[in-house]
């Protein structure tokens, strides 16, 4: 049911944690529709220099939570926001046709974590207080 | 590496007496029981004894059974051919929420394409029917009514006699669905006051692709597959007959075994019930505790989601089963868990454990050391186990 690599990141999941002093914090799903994932940032310049999930879910959930932060990791913002659920299906070698949306859930949850980083982040405000001025 | 198989309510291994019992009908014994040379009637004869293997071990009479091809099948012709055959009595019917797919889906289709009226009782937390909710369910144009004896996923055996002493004074048909407890604990057709109960084969020991029906004699039942006069008319087709002969070897060995095997099921339950309460906190032991299959335990882990505790034990070796959302191929959390009130990401973190006659102590024992660390290993990156613990200290 499963590829070898989601069983790998499922069954040793590296980037399972949390930053206790993340720069930005993305969280998607709810315990209802039965996934729940939280990523946590850190951020140097415009790099991620680390990336740590928290995930309530299934095998899949996990998977590609794992996988999500290991592509994210060392990359740019820019290019960071670039990962899909496509990206992510092909990395973990395909997921089962139900798991899709699990895959979705990894890409929007990084997504957040930047947008909330850059939201709070002083260059983004202060380039927000030029433009509205 | 160690196997330890706890979902003995999905399948049983074929049992060694009874593949040997049905080995001679697949081969030199194959004739066609409705063949009236003697190849073929010595055949039929052999179907009979059966029959009457099967019809002891729930205390009925021989021409009280129909053969079929699986307890799904045995609930469909209980629920259509009883419901359609008293059509003219009316078109309403009582199940229970909690009721197997094909109990439900079989009273929907006659929603759908014969215009009944299906009521589908609420059971309480236990996943208990009360009498008195059934009573009030009743009407003059009810015909049938069918709860499970037993659940499969939170183990709780139903009032059946009580609950079937009502609509036999109302005059109303009554079916119960004894997949789960035929073979586990004592059933008897009489004590329960029933007047059909399906039962199958593969939890028993015997292969898949068996099952039956019993009907109180006479009983009329519109066929589901129509074909020839197999089965008195109940049911077309040529009868299974290696199957049927692993089926009756299988109900022979049950009936002989059910002194010794409840006291050994009810013994390891306990011991695996106070291993896992004692071993992890923050569950639900779901189901009733005292009323249920004496091998069957179920329990809802805060926190964590079963599909992906089920992946974890597997990689030691250990079998069971879940009802969480993510493991159902419609991705629906189970419709038993939500009938007795347990919260949505509780009911994620279902497990079931089902024990049978080869299970040892020492199994539990093996489950119970690793059980607790896969349980913590989810639990230690689960974002709702954080906010529950960040919201205990707090408190």
């Amino acid at each position: 049911m499963y590829s070898q690599t989601v069983m790998d990141h499922f069954n040793n999941p590296k980037n399972a944690g949390v930053i206790e002093d993340a720069d930005g914090i993305g969280e998607v799903g709810n315990p209802v529709c039965g996934d729940m994932m939280t990523f946590y940032i850190k951020v140097k310049g415009d790099r991620l220099v680390d990336v740590k999930f928290q995930t309530f879910g299934c095998v899949a959930a996990i998977a590609v939570s794992d996988i999500v932060s290991e592509m994210a990791k060392g990359k740019k913002l820019k290019e960071a926001k670039k990962i899909s659920k496509q990206t992510v299906t092909e990395a973990l070698g395909g997921l089962p046709p139900n798991k899709m949306h699990c895959s979705n859930l990894g890409a929007e949850a990084l997504a957040l974590a930047i947008q909330n980083y850059q939201e709070k982040s002083p260059d983004t405000h202060s380039a927000r207080v030029a433009k509205i001025n | 590496m160690k196997r330890v198989y706890l979902d003995n309510a999905a399948a049983t291994p074929v049992r060694r007496e009874v593949l040997e019992a049905m080995l001679p009908y697949f081969t030199e014994r194959f004739g066609n029981p409705s063949a009236v040379y003697d190849l073929g009637a010595e055949i039929k004869e052999v179907l009979e004894e059966q029959r009457t293997k099967v019809a002891h071990l729930i205390g009925a009479q021989t021409e009280e059974l129909v053969f079929t091809s699986s307890g799904a099948e045995a609930n469909n012709l209980a629920v259509k051919g009883a419901a359609l055959a008293n059509i003219k009595k009316g078109r309403h019917l009582v199940v229970s929420a909690i009721e197997h797919h094909s109990v439900l889906n079989a009273a929907r289709f006659l929603e759908k394409f014969h215009d009944f009226e299906v009521t589908f009782l609420p059971v309480n937390r236990y996943g208990q029917v009360e009498p008195e909710r059934l009573k009030r369910s009743l009407t003059p144009a009810t015909v049938m009514v069918s709860i499970q004896h037993g659940s499969n996923e939170i183990g709780t055996i139903q009032p059946i006699a009580e609950l079937a002493a009502i609509c036999r004074a109302a005059g109303i048909l009554f079916h119960t669905d004894a997949v789960a407890t035929v073979g586990s604990v004592s059933v008897e057709v009489k004590e329960l006051g029933v007047d059909l109960l399906t039962l199958s084969g593969p939890v028993l020991g015997a292969p898949k692709g068996t099952g039956a029906l019993y009907f109180r004699r006479k009983l009329r039942l519109v066929p589901q597959i129509h074909g020839g006069i197999q089965e008195n008319g109940r049911r077309g087709g040529t009868e299974n007959v290696p199957g049927i002969v692993g089926l009756g070897k299988a109900a022979e060995l049950a009936r002989e075994e059910l002194a010794h095997l409840v006291p050994h099921l009810t013994r390891l339950r306990h011991l695996l019930v106070a291993g896992i309460t004692e071993g992890i906190s923050n569950l639900i032991y779901t189901g009733h505790q005292v009323e249920r299959l004496p091998g069957h335990a179920s329990f809802c882990f805060e926190g964590i989601e079963g599909e992906a505790l089920i992946f974890l034990l597997n990689r030691q070796g250990i079998y069971a089963n879940t009802g969480s959302a993510c493991a159902s191929k419609a991705l629906k959390v189970s419709p038993v868990l939500c009938a007795i009130g347990i919260r949505p990401d509780l009911a994620q973190g279902s497990i079931v454990f089902t024990l049978n006659r080869d299970n040892r102590e020492e199994d539990v024992h093996y489950l119970l050391e690793h059980l607790p660390p896969a349980v913590e290993k989810l639990r230690s990156f689960s974002p709702l186990w954080r906010k529950k613990m960040a919201a205990t200290a707090g408190g």
